[in-house]
């Protein structure tokens, strides 16, 4: 517990040192839009390929981007999910909440769906609606 | 995530009160709403934090009836809840007691109200009162920890796909 709290917290700090550089906010915010290449990356910086890469790696090592392994291209893509985390420690009770609800919001979904399923095959049957699942 | 869009819930913890107010409407009639809070299956598979698994130990949604589960994390941390609920009207309205085993003798009252919208739409309003303003704070603030870590174990899982 104290452990995985310790390791947490640590990748915690490691992705917002990550953050705490301009460059590097505007790749993210670059690939918030779709992957890309390191050329493409570089292409608005007055800064080299390296530099580019550079920043790239911090990035990768701190867990907020991947690279594929596509060699030739090796695009570029932002993790939307641990950019989540960056944010869920503020308010985790509401995340908690958002996140319940909208399994809910599916179960209901599913519920109307399978209903309806239902009474279509009950007519075609003349069965008892009985549970469906 | 997904991010369609959602209904948003309302999150209200008025300063120095120590109360709770949560609102959201679903696009389901007030029946559906309803019977997911009511049977224990349907319970099972939305109450809580993502990747949780729930245990139902107990679950009589009827008047004076009881509940008690276990909510366990992907790292196998064990939360147990229990409480009584004391008054349930069919689609309208359930008012319970509710204890987190982690901080025992802290009871809150929770009351939920099932607000039927027409054209098959639900509002769903929670008031929760807790015995101290203190222990309101500690509830809502509870798990900051745990919500970094589990963020992590679920990056995690997706960095090794």
């Amino acid at each position: 517990m104290g452990d995985a709290q310790a390791q947490a917290d640590e990748r915690l700090d490691r992705a917002f040192m990550a953050l705490a550089d301009p460059v590097r906010r505007s790749i993210v915010a670059r690939l918030s839009r779709g992957s890309a290449t390191v050329n493409e990356l570089a292409e608005p910086f007055d800064i080299t390929k390296q530099a580019v890469s550079k920043h790239i790696q911090v990035l990768e090592s701190a867990g907020l981007v991947t690279r594929s392994r596509d060699a030739q291209r090796r695009p570029v893509h932002l993790d939307a999910a641990a950019l989540e985390t960056l944010t869920e420690w503020i308010d985790r009770y509401r995340l908690i909440h958002e996140q319940q609800y909208r399994r809910l919001d599916s179960l209901l979904a599913a519920g109307r769906d399978a209903s309806a399923a239902a009474s279509v095959a009950d007519h075609r049957v003349g069965l008892d609606p009985k549970e469906s699942s | 995530m997904t991010t369609e869009t959602a209904n948003p819930v309302t999150i209200t913890a008025p300063a120095g009160l120590p109360f709770v107010d949560i609102e959201r409407e679903f696009d389901a009639p007030v029946a559906a709403v309803f019977a997911a809070h009511r049977d224990p299956e349907l319970v099972k598979q939305w109450l809580g934090p993502n990747g949780y698994e729930m245990a139902i130990e107990r679950w009589d949604f009827e008047p004076q009836g009881g509940y008690r589960y276990v909510h366990r994390d992907p790292d196998g941390n064990e939360y147990g809840f229990h409480g009584t609920f004391h008054s349930i009207r069919e689609n309208e309205f359930a008012v319970q007691t509710f204890e987190f085993e982690g901080a025992p003798d802290v009871v809150s009252l929770e009351s939920m109200t099932f607000e039927d919208l027409g054209g098959g739409r639900t509002r769903l309003r929670g008031h929760s009162v807790y015995p101290s303003v203190e222990a309101r704070d500690a509830m809502v603030e509870h798990g900051m920890a745990t919500g970094v870590t589990e963020g992590y174990a679920r990056l995690d899982a997706l960095l090794a796909r």
